[in-house]
C-alpha cells in the first residue's frame, strides 16, 4: 500500500493498513541505529525542523536521532529562545519557518489542535509530537512497535493502561491504535480521571488496579504529573501511588509474559516501583530504540512520494 | 509483443559460467561473499553460491541487500517505497564481494548498493555480476560477471527477467514498453 | 410616504396572517388593507412574494463599542443588524469601560442616535464592572435608556448579591437577562461529550449550565421577580425550563441559531469559528432545542452576535475568543426550523418580534396603524451563500461561510426609514 498522506496528526485516522506500513518501515530502520555507521542517505538534503513549545529532551533528541541517521539537517526551535517568546503567533512563525523550506516540521504544542493549525497553512509535512492533551502519535507508534516485536503480534492482545487518562494524549494516540487491531484495551484511573463516557471508545474501565492487570499481556503506566497531585483529581500523590502504583506483586495476575511499558520520564515510586521499572519484564528501554526507528520511518514516509 | 533473449537452458549455462569465472579471476574463493541485490538478484545469488558449492564443495557466506534507503530519486517516486530487510549476517570487511543482480541499466542500483555495502564494512574489493547488461549507462559502472550483452535495447523496450522462484519460470524477455 | 404592495403580512402580535398593502407615512405605521392607492406614495416597494413582518428584535448583541471598536462599532453592530432584518438590538454591558453606570449608557445612546441605523437599547450591569460585587447604578442607566440589565459573559456567583439584583430591578422594569455558567464547572473551550473524547480540548459539562439555571430561577420565584435565562444550549436547561415554567410564569428563557443548527461535532476540526460559550453540545442537546422551540419553552430567539478581529479568532483553539458574528445569519438559519416544520412562520417570527418586545417592554415588535414603523421584508425561499467578507459587520468570524441558506432579509424599516434595501 502507499503512503499518501502529508502530515502525520494522530492515530485515530490512520487505517490499520498504515500503521503496519508504518511499523514495518520501522522494522528495517532499526538495524540502521545497530550498524557502526549508523547513517543512510534516504533523507539527505532534507531539512526537518523541530518547534517545541512545550519542553521536552527525549522526544525532541529522539527525532533528532533519526533524521540525522537518515542524512537530512535538524534545527531546533524551543519557545523561550525565540520569537515566541516575543509574542509571535503560532502562524506566524510556521509562515516565517516555511519560508525558509523546511521539508517537515515536527510540532509539540500545549494546545490541542496547534499542529492542524499549522498543517492547513503550511505545504510542509507537519508531524504532531504532542499537542495538549490530544494525540502523540509517534508515541503510540513506537508502543505497538514494541508490543508487535515482544509478542509477535498485535490482534489479540490484552493490555491495560493506567494513570491520568482525561489528560493523557499518550493514552488517546494508543486507545486510537489499538483499537484498529483485535485488542481488549482497558483503562485504568480513579474516577476523577477518567473523561465521561470513555466506553465510547470500545475500551472497558477498571478502577482498581488489581483488577485491570489481571490477565493482561501489556500493562502501560502513564507518568503522573506531580501538578496534579493535590488538585480536585487526586488528594496527593502519596495516596495516589498507594493504590495505583505497579508493584511486582501485581505482576502475578498479568498474563505469563506480561511486558511493561512506560512512555518516560518516569517518576520511580510514584506510578511504578523500582523492581518493576528496571526488572526482567520491562520494556521501556526497548521503547526508547525504538522510538527512533519509527521516527526514522516516519520522517521517510512523510518525505517520500510528490511533495 | 515480447522475444526471448534467454530461455532457461541459456540461463544456467550462464550461471554456471559466471561461477566459475568468479572462482578463476578470484583464483580460488577464499575470502569470496556473495552479496544479492533485491529481489531477483537474490535468487541468481543462490543459483551462483550453489553451483560454487558443486564446484569447489564449499558454501560462500551470502547475504542480502536492500537498496531503498540509498537511493537517489526517493523524491520524484511516485508509489511509496517500501523499505525490506537487509540480512548480511557476515563481516564484510577485507572480504570479496560479489553483488549479485538481475539487470544492469543505468548503473544507479549499483551505485546504492555499494555506497549501502561500504557503511556495513571495508571490503577488500566489490565486483558485480549481472545476468543481463542492457546498456544505457548513466555512471561509470562496469560488471565484472556478465550473463549476456544486449546494447541495443531502446528506450519503448523493456528487458524483463522470469525466476523459477519468483515467476514459476526461467526467462530473460524483450519487450515493448506500451 | 411609502407603499409596500401586495407582501404577505405575517404579524404574530395581532394574529394577523395575510396579503395586504401596508402604507407608512413618517415614522409609523398610516394604513394596512387591500389594495391600498398609490398616489399618495413616494416610494412604492413591491413585496409579491415576499413576507413582510414587524422587525426582528435581538434581545442579545455585542456591540463593542465604546472600548473594543477595532472589533465592532454601534455604527457596523447596527448596519449588520440592519442587514439581518433587526430593527431594534439590546447591546450588553462587557464593554470598555463597562456599561455600569449612566455615563455610558448616555454615551451609547447618543451614538446609536448619530451614527446607529436601528434601534440600539443598552442593557446595563447588574454589577460594577461586572464584578459580582456590588450592585450598579440600574435606576439612573434605566433613566439614560437601558432596558434591560445583564451580566452576560458572567453569573452574578454571590445568590445573596443576585437576590437583591432582582429585587431592585423590579423597581424600574428593567429585565435580568442571566448567562447561567458556575465558573468553577466550567473551566472548557467545548462540550463535554463524545466530541471532546476525540479532540483532547477540556471540556465543559452541561450541569455547568444547568445548575445556575436553578439557581437563577428558585432565586427569582422566592422573590417574585421575572427572569430571563439566556442562550440556552442543553437539553437538561430545556427540561429545567419546561418544568419551572408551568408553576412560575415569569421565568423566560432564549436560545442562538447556533445551538439548534451546529452540534459539537463542529469543534472536531479544531475551527476556531465554532467556539462559543456556553459551546456547542451535543447532538442530542440539539433536539432538545428543537423541541423546546417547538413547544414554547423557549421563548425568543437571540443572536449573541459577538464579533471579533481576525487575530483573536486566527490562533490556538483553546486561546481563541469566543463568539460568533450572527446578526447577519441569524434569519436564514431561523428559517430552516420552518422549512424543516419545527415552526410555523407565524410562531418563528413572535420568537424574535413580539415576544422579545414584551421582555423588553418596548413599544415595538408589532404591526398596526399608529405603531413605528418598523418592519423588515424578506425571502422566505430565496437561496443564498453565506459571504461573510459581504457582512456589515466587521466580525468575519461566522462557522457559516459557505453555506447555502434558503431565506433572508430583503429590506428593513426602522421609524419608517428605509436603512437596508437589498432587493
Amino acid at each position: 500500500m502507499n503512503w499518501a498522506r502529508k502530515d502525520l496528526l494522530g492515530t485515530r485516522e490512520l487505517s490499520r493498513e498504515e500503521i503496519l506500513l508504518l511499523l514495518d518501515t520501522a522494522d528495517s530502520f532499526r538495524d540502521v541505529s545497530r550498524r557502526d555507521i549508523k547513517k543512510v542517505p534516504t533523507l539527505r538534503g532534507k531539512t526537518v525542523i523541530t518547534l517545541f513549545y512545550e519542553p521536552s529532551t527525549r522526544t525532541r533528541v529522539s527525532f533528532e536521532i533519526a533524521a540525522k541517521r537518515l542524512s537530512a539537517d535538524t534545527i531546533n526551535i524551543s519557545t523561550s529562545s525565540s520569537s515566541v517568546a516575543k509574542g509571535e503567533t503560532l502562524k506566524d512563525t510556521g509562515r516565517n519557518l516555511e519560508s525558509m523550506r523546511p521539508d517537515v516540521i515536527v510540532i509539540r504544542h500545549s494546545m490541542p489542535g496547534a499542529p492542524h493549525m499549522l498543517a492547513n497553512i503550511l505545504d510542509s509535512s507537519i508531524i504532531n509530537a504532542g499537542d495538549g492533551s490530544h494525540e502523540h502519535p509517534t508515541q503510540a507508534l513506537l508502543d505497538l512497535f514494541t508490543m508487535r516485536e515482544k509478542k509477535e503480534t498485535l490482534d489479540g492482545l490484552k493490555v491495560a493502561i493506567v494513570g491520568d487518562i482525561v489528560h493523557s494524549r499518550v493514552a488517546r494516540s494508543n486507545i486510537f491504535a489499538l483499537k484498529k487491531f483485535d485488542t481488549e484495551v482497558t483503562c485504568c484511573a480513579p474516577p476523577t480521571m477518567l473523561p465521561p463516557r470513555l466506553e465510547e471508545l470500545g475500551v472497558k474501565v477498571a478502577h482498581r488496579l488489581e483488577e485491570a492487570v489481571a490477565g493482561k499481556d501489556v500493562i502501560m503506566m502513564l507518568r503522573i504529573q506531580k501538578e496534579r497531585g493535590g488538585t480536585s483529581s487526586i488528594p496527593s500523590i502519596r495516596e495516589y501511588s498507594s493504590l495505583y502504583c505497579l508493584q511486582e506483586a501485581h505482576l502475578k495476575e498479568a498474563r505469563k509474559n506480561v511486558i511493561i511499558m512506560h512512555p518516560g520520564p518516569l517518576n520511580r515510586g510514584t506510578e511504578i516501583s523500582d523492581e518493576v521499572a528496571d526488572g526482567p519484564y520491562s520494556v521501556i528501554l526497548n521503547q526508547v530504540e525504538n522510538g527512533v526507528a519509527v521516527r526514522m520511518a516516519v520522517l521517510y514516509l512523510l518525505s517520500g512520494g510528490e511533495g | 509483443m515480447e522475444r526471448v533473449l534467454l530461455d532457461d537452458k541459456a540461463i544456467e549455462r550462464s550461471i554456471s559460467r559466471i561461477a566459475h569465472e568468479i572462482l578463476e579471476k578470484n583464483q580460488g574463493s577464499k575470502n569470496l561473499g556473495l552479496i544479492g541485490i533485491r529481489t531477483r538478484g537474490i535468487f541468481l545469488a543462490k543459483r551462483i553460491r550453489d553451483k560454487i558449492g558443486e564446484i569447489e564443495g564449499r558454501v560462500l557466506p551470502f547475504g542480502i541487500l536492500d537498496i531503498t534507503m540509498y537511493r537517489d530519486d526517493i523524491a520524484r517516486m511516485k508509489a511509496t517505497l517500501k523499505v525490506k530487510k537487509t540480512d548480511i549476517p557476515f563481516d564484510v570487511n577485507n572480504m570479496t564481494i560479489v553483488l549479485v543482480d538481475d539487470v544492469l541499466y543505468t548503473g544507479r542500483t549499483t551505485r546504492a548498493a555499494i555506497d549501502a555495502i561500504m557503511d556495513l564494512g571495508r571490503p577488500k574489493r566489490i565486483q558485480l555480476a549481472v545476468l543481463v547488461d542492457r546498456g544505457s549507462r548513466e555512471l561509470p559502472i562496469q560488471p565484472d560477471y556478465t550473463g549476456t550483452r544486449y546494447s541495443a535495447v531502446t528506450e519503448e523496450e523493456e528487458v524483463s527477467v522470469r525466476l523459477q522462484e519468483m515467476d514459476g519460470q526461467d526467462a530473460v524477455l524483450l519487450s515493448k514498453t506500451l | 410616504m411609502i407603499l409596500i404592495k401586495k407582501g404577505r403580512l405575517i404579524d404574530p402580535g395581532t394574529r394577523r396572517d395575510e396579503i395586504v398593502d401596508v402604507l407608512i407615512r413618517g415614522g409609523t405605521i398610516a394604513k394596512i388593507g387591500k389594495d391600498i392607492a398609490k398616489t399618495d406614495a413616494d416610494q412604492v416597494i413591491d413585496a409579491e412574494g415576499l413576507i413582510v413582518a414587524p422587525g426582528l428584535i435581538d434581545v442579545h448583541t455585542h456591540l463593542r463599542e465604546p472600548g473594543y471598536e477595532w472589533k465592532e462599532t454601534i455604527r457596523t453592530g447596527t448596519m449588520a443588524a440592519a442587514q439581518g432584518g433587526f430593527t431594534s438590538v439590546v447591546c450588553m454591558a462587557n464593554t470598555d469601560p463597562v456599561n455600569d453606570n449612566k455615563s455610558v449608557t448616555e454615551y451609547i445612546m447618543k451614538k446609536a442616535h448619530s451614527e446607529g441605523v436601528v434601534r440600539v437599547f443598552p442593557a446595563g450591569a447588574i454589577t460594577r464592572g461586572l464584578k459580582g460585587e456590588e450592585l450598579s447604578e440600574m435606576g439612573e442607566m434605566h433613566q439614560a435608556g437601558a432596558v434591560a440589565i445583564s451580566d452576560d459573559g458572567r453569573s452574578v456567583k454571590n445568590s445573596r448579591l443576585f437576590l437583591k439584583a432582582l429585587e431592585y430591578a423590579r423597581l424600574f422594569r428593567l429585565a435580568v437577562i442571566c448567562h447561567c455558567e458556575d465558573e468553577d464547572l466550567s473551566g472548557g473551550v467545548v462540550h463535554e461529550g463524545s466530541a471532546s473524547l476525540f479532540s483532547g480540548l477540556d471540556a465543559v459539562p452541561s450541569i455547568a449550565e444547568e445548575i445556575m439555571v436553578r439557581r437563577d430561577i428558585a432565586i427569582a420565584r422566592y422573590v417574585d421577580s421575572p427572569v430571563h435565562i439566556t442562550h440556552i444550549s442543553t437539553r437538561g436547561t430545556v427540561g429545567i425550563m419546561r418544568e419551572e415554567k408551568s408553576r412560575y410564569p415569569k421565568a423566560t428563557c432564549d436560545t442562538c441559531p447556533h445551538y439548534f443548527t451546529l452540534s459539537d461535532e463542529a469543534t472536531l476540526g479544531y475551527d476556531t469559528n465554532t467556539k462559543v460559550n456556553p459551546p456547542l453540545r451535543s447532538p442530542e442537546d440539539v433536539a432538545a432545542i428543537k423541541e423546546g422551540l417547538r413547544d414554547g419553552t423557549i421563548d425568543i430567539i437571540a443572536t449573541d452576535h459577538a464579533p471579533h478581529d481576525h487575530v483573536s479568532k486566527d490562533v490556538e483553539f483553546d486561546t481563541a475568543s469566543c463568539g460568533i458574528s450572527g446578526l447577519e445569519t441569524a434569519l436564514g438559519l431561523s428559517l430552516a426550523l420552518v422549512h424543516g416544520g419545527v415552526l410555523d412562520l407565524a410562531g418563528l417570527l413572535a420568537k424574535m418580534t413580539v415576544n422579545p418586545a414584551r421582555l423588553l417592554n418596548v413599544p415595538y415588535g408589532v404591526l398596526a396603524p399608529g405603531k413605528a414603523a418598523d418592519l423588515i421584508i424578506f425571502s422566505d425561499t430565496a437561496e443564498w451563500t453565506v459571504d461573510k467578507n459581504a457582512f456589515a459587520s466587521k466580525g468575519r468570524n461566522t462557522p457559516f461561510h459557505g453555506v447555502t441558506l434558503k431565506g433572508r432579509n430583503l429590506v428593513t424599516i426602522v421609524g419608517g426609514k428605509i436603512v437596508y434595501n437589498g432587493i
